[in-house]
C-alpha cells in the first residue's frame, strides 16, 4: 500500500521506536480480524456492538410483550424460545433473564463498547495527530477480551437453566446462592466470567486511551487545544480505569462466596428445600457498595463520550465556536470527579445512615451545576448559528433535549426523601433510560452519522436518517415518558404481570401503548442499520477531504486512511478546534498557522 | 497559548500506560480494604494475630526490590552477566516470598481458624483473599521477570534498550510497596 510504504520514509524521524508495526503486510486475518489498526478496532466494537443492541433491543421487545399484553398468548414465542415461553407465554422466569440480560448488554456490551470502545478508539489517534495508540498490541486484546466476555455472555442464554435473572446489578444473595434461582446456577457463572473478561477489555483499552492522549499528541496540540469530544474521552477512560477494578473486587468476593463457602455477602439464609445455610456473619449490602462505587461511574463513562461528541458536532453544524470551552472541560471534570462521590444514591432504602444519605443527598444535587453549564452552552452555541441540520446535527440535538428532560427527574430521585417514594418505580425506569439510556444511544448515533463518512468513504443515506431521528425521538419520548406517570402512582419495577393487582389495572391501555410503540422504534433502528451495511458498500462515495468543512486533524487524512493515518508527516497543529466564523473565515482549521491580523486566538 | 509539545521529551508512552495500570490496581486493593474495614466493624469479626512468617517474607520482597534495582542499574551500565544473575536471583526471591506466603495461609489454618469453607470467618476470608490477589500479581511480575530475562539473551547491548527492565522494576518496586501497605494494614490497622 502506497500509505504505508510513504509512512517508513518518515519513520526515522516522525515516529517512536514501538511504531515498527508498519511493516507488516496485511492479510485478511491481519487487517480485519487480528487487527492492530485503531480504525479497524473501533470498527469492530461498533458492529460487536450493534448486534448487541440488536439482541438486546429484541430482549426488550419481547418482555414488552408480556407486560404490553399479558393476557394473550403468542403460539411463535414458543417456537422460538421453547419452554421459556410455554403455552406462547413467556414464564416469570423467562422474564427476569430476559430483563437482567436486557439491562446487562446495553449497558456494559451496547453503550460501553459502542461509545468509549468505538469512537475512543476511532478517534483519539485522528484527532490528536498519531499513528496509533501507544500500544496497539493491547488495543487488540481489549477488542478480543470484549469479543470473548461477549461470547460467554451469550453461551448464557443456551444453557438448560437459563441465563442469570437477578437483575443487571447482581446483588446477593441472589447471584452468590446456587440455590436462590434456576438463573443462579451456571447462567451466573458465565455472568461473573463474562464481567471479569470485560473489566479487563475495559482496563485494556482505558489505559492505551489514557497514554495516547497525555502522550502521544503531535506538535502544538497542547492539552487545552484538544477537541471536546478527546477530553470527554479522556475523563471517561480515567473513570473506568478507577472504577472498574473495584468491581472486580466486589466480583472476586462473590466468586469465594459461591463457590468457597465464604460469608462476605451471606448471613443467617434459609433457601427452600435446602434448610438453614451456615454463613454467618456476611453483609449484602457490602456489595451493593462495591458494585455502586463502579456503577455511578459506568453511567458516565457511558454518557461522557456522548457528551464529548455532541460538543463537537453542534459546534462544527452551527458553523460557531463551543461557546464557553473551558468551562465545558471544567465541567467535564467536576462530573467525573462527582461521578466516585454518589454512589450511596443508588442505596438510600437500604438501611443508609440518614445523616451519611444527607450528605451523598448534596453530592449528587451538585452534579445539576456541571450539567447545566454544560446544557446552558450547547444552547448558546446554538443560539443565532448558521445550522446545518445533518441526521448527526439532529441527533445532537435530541441528545441535548433529552439530557434535559432526564436529568430533570435526576434532581427528584437525588432527594432521599423523595427517592424513599419513588425507588424501584416506573418513574426509575424513565429516569434513567432517558438520560442515560437513550441520550447515550442518541450520542452514538450522531457519531456514527458525522464520523461515517471518515470510517468507510461514503456517506449514509440523509432520507433514512431523518426518518430514523424522528420516529426514534418521538418513540422515545412516547415510551419513557408515560412511564413517569405510573412510577409516580406507585407501579413498581420488575414485576412480570400488573393485570393482577387492583391498583394498576388502569394502565393495562398505556401498558398496551407503550409497548407498541417500542416495538415500532425497534423497527426503525433495523432501518438504520440497513442504512449502515447498505452504505458501507453503495453508499454515495465522499469525494473531498473535509465534508462537514470541520477544523479537527482527522479531515486532513485521506478520503480512506491507512494504518498511520497521515501518508507524510502529520501535520502541526497551531490553534484551538474551534475557529469558525471568525474574522470572515467559515472556518479555520487547527493546521492553520495564526495569520499576522488576527483577532484574538486559542 | 502554550509552547509547542514535542513528544520526545515527555515521559514513554508505556510507562505512561504502566502508570495508569498501577492506578487501577491500586483501586482494587483500596476497595478490598475498604470492605475489610466497613466488615471489621460489624458483628462476627474474628481478631487473630498475623503469623510470624509474614514478616519474613516481608523481608524477602523487600531484598528482592533491592536486587531488582541493581538488575536495572546493570542494564544501564550494560554488562550482560550481573544483569541477567540479579534478574535471577530477583525471580527466586520472587518464588521463595509466594511459598512464604502460601505458609502463613497454613500456619492459619493450622491454628484451627478456616479460610474458606462454611466454618470460615470474614476475617480470615478477607486475608486470604486479598493476600492471594496480592500473591497473583506478584507472580504476573515473575512470569514478566523470566520473559524479560529470556528476550535478553538475544540483545546484542543491553543497554541500548533499558525500557523493557524499566518497566519491569517499577512494576516489581509496585507490588513490594503493595504488600507493605498490606502487611501494615492487616497487621496494625484493619
Amino acid at each position: 500500500m502506497s500509505h504505508e510504504a510513504a509512512l517508513q520514509n518518515h519513520e526515522g524521524h516522525e515516529s517512536h521506536e514501538h511504531d515498527g508495526h508498519h511493516e507488516h503486510h496485511d492479510t485478511f486475518l491481519t487487517k480485519y480480524v487480528f487487527s492492530q489498526d485503531h480504525k479497524m478496532i473501533a470498527k469492530q466494537f461498533l458492529i460487536t456492538g450493534m448486534v448487541w443492541a440488536v439482541l438486546g433491543g429484541l430482549m426488550s421487545v419481547l418482555f414488552r410483550l408480556q407486560l404490553g399484553y399479558p393476557d394473550s398468548s403468542f403460539p411463535w414465542l414458543e417456537s422460538i424460545l421453547g419452554k421459556w415461553a410455554k403455552g406462547g407465554q413467556i414464564t416469570p422466569q423467562a422474564y427476569y433473564a430476559l430483563v437482567t440480560t436486557h439491562g446487562t448488554v446495553l449497558v456494559f456490551f451496547v453503550l460501553t463498547a459502542g461509545l468509549s470502545g468505538t469512537f475512543a478508539n476511532f478517534l483519539i489517534p485522528l484527532q490528536i495527530g498519531a499513528r496509533d495508540m501507544a500500544s496497539p498490541f493491547m488495543n487488540m486484546l481489549s477488542y478480543w477480551f470484549f469479543f470473548t466476555a461477549s461470547i460467554v455472555m451469550m453461551s448464557s442464554l443456551f444453557v438448560e437453566t437459563g441465563p442469570f435473572s437477578g437483575g443487571w446489578t447482581a446483588y446477593p444473595p441472589l447471584s452468590a446462592l446456587h440455590d436462590a434461582s434456576p438463573g443462579s446456577k451456571t447462567g451466573m457463572d458465565l455472568w461473573i466470567i463474562s464481567m471479569a473478561l470485560f473489566v479487563v477489555s475495559s482496563l485494556l483499552g482505558g489505559l492505551n486511551y489514557i497514554a495516547t492522549i497525555l502522550n502521544m499528541r503531535t506538535k502544538g496540540m497542547s492539552m487545552t487545544r484538544l477537541p471536546l469530544t478527546i477530553w470527554a474521552l479522556f475523563f471517561t477512560a480515567v473513570l473506568g480505569v478507577l472504577s472498574f477494578p473495584v468491581l472486580l473486587s466486589g466480583l472476586i468476593l462473590l466468586i469465594f462466596d459461591r463457590n468457597f463457602g465464604t460469608s462476605f455477602y451471606l448471613s443467617d439464609i434459609y433457601v427452600n428445600g435446602v434448610g438453614a445455610l451456615s454463613n454467618e456473619g456476611g453483609s449484602a449490602i457490602l456489595f451493593q457498595h462495591l458494585f455502586w462505587f463502579l456503577g455511578h461511574p459506568e453511567v458516565y463513562i457511558i454518557l461522557l463520550p456522548a457528551m464529548g461528541m455532541v460538543s463537537e458536532i453542534i459546534s462544527v453544524n452551527s458553523r460557531k465556536p463551543i461557546f464557553g470551552y473551558m468551562a465545558m472541560l471544567g465541567s467535564l471534570f467536576s462530573i467525573a470527579i462527582l461521578a466516585f462521590l454518589v454512589w450511596a444514591h443508588h442505596m438510600f432504602v437500604t438501611g443508609l445512615n440518614p445523616f451519611l444519605g444527607s450528605v451523598f443527598v448534596l453530592l449528587t444535587l451538585l452534579i445539576a451545576i456541571p450539567s447545566g453549564i454544560k446544557v446552558f452552552n450547547w444552547l448558546t452555541t446554538l443560539w443565532r448559528g448558521n445550522i446545518r441540520f445533518t441526521p448527526g446535527m439532529l441527533f445532537a440535538i435530541g441528545f441535548v433535549s433529552l439530557f434535559i428532560s432526564g436529568g430533570l427527574t435526576g434532581i427528584w430521585l437525588g432527594n432521599a426523601a423523595l427517592d424513599i417514594y419513588l425507588h424501584d418505580s416506573y418513574f426509575v425506569v424513565a429516569h434513567f433510560h432517558i438520560v442515560m439510556g437513550v441520550a447515550s444511544m442518541f450520542g452514538m448515533f450522531a457519531g456514527v452519522y458525522h464520523w461515517f463518512p471518515k470510517m468507510y468513504g461514503r456517506y449514509l443515506n440523509n432520507s433514512l436518517g431523518y426518518l430514523h431521528f424522528w420516529i426514534t425521538i418521538a418513540g422515545a419520548y412516547m415510551i419513557f415518558w408515560p412511564m413517569h406517570y405510573q412510577g409516580l402512582a406507585g407501579m413498581p419495577r420488575r414485576y412480570f404481570d400488573f393485570s393482577i393487582w387492583e391498583s394498576f389495572k388502569q394502565f393495562a391501555d398505556l401498558n398496551r401503548f407503550i409497548s407498541t410503540v417500542a416495538m415500532i422504534v425497534f423497527a426503525t433502528q433495523i432501518l438504520f442499520l440497513i442504512n449502515f451495511f447498505y452504505s458501507i458498500f453503495k453508499g454515495r462515495k465522499v469525494t473531498v477531504l473535509n465534508p462537514w468543512e470541520s477544523n479537527t486533524l482527522e479531515w486532513t487524512t485521506p478520503i480512506r486512511p491507512g494504518h498511520g493515518n497521515w501518508p507524510g508527516e502529520i501535520p502541526e497543529v497551531h490553534r484551538w478546534p474551534y475557529d469558525y466564523s471568525k474574522d470572515g473565515h467559515d472556518f479555520i482549521p487547527q493546521t492553520t498557522p495564526v495569520g499576522e491580523d488576527e483577532s484574538g486566538t486559542h | 497559548m502554550s509552547t509547542a509539545l514535542n513528544t520526545k521529551n515527555k515521559i514513554h508512552p508505556q510507562k505512561m500506560y504502566l502508570y495508569a495500570g498501577l492506578g487501577s490496581i491500586v483501586m482494587m486493593f483500596a476497595g478490598l480494604t475498604s470492605a475489610y474495614i466497613v466488615k471489621k466493624s460489624q458483628a462476627n469479626w474474628l481478631d487473630f494475630d498475623l503469623p510470624k512468617v509474614f514478616f519474613i517474607s516481608t523481608v524477602v520482597i523487600l531484598l528482592s526490590s533491592f536486587t531488582m534495582q541493581m538488575a536495572v542499574k546493570k542494564a544501564k551500565e550494560g554488562l550482560q552477566n550481573p544483569y541477567r544473575g540479579f534478574l535471577t536471583v530477583t525471580a527466586i526471591l520472587g518464588v521463595v516470598f509466594m511459598v512464604l506466603q502460601v505458609q502463613g495461609f497454613m500456619a492459619i489454618q493450622a491454628n484451627n481458624i478456616a479460610l474458606t469453607g462454611p466454618r470460615s470467618n470474614s476475617a480470615a476470608s478477607f486475608l486470604f483473599v486479598i493476600t492471594l490477589l496480592h500473591l497473583l500479581h506478584v507472580l504476573g511480575g515473575v512470569i514478566a521477570i523470566f520473559g524479560v530475562r529470556f528476550k535478553s539473551l538475544s540483545a546484542k547491548n543491553i543497554a541500548e534498550n533499558t525500557l523493557p527492565v524499566e518497566l519491569l522494576s517499577t512494576y516489581w518496586l509496585f507490588v513490594d510497596i503493595l504488600w507493605i501497605y498490606l502487611f501494615v494494614f492487616l497487621q496494625w490497622i484493619g
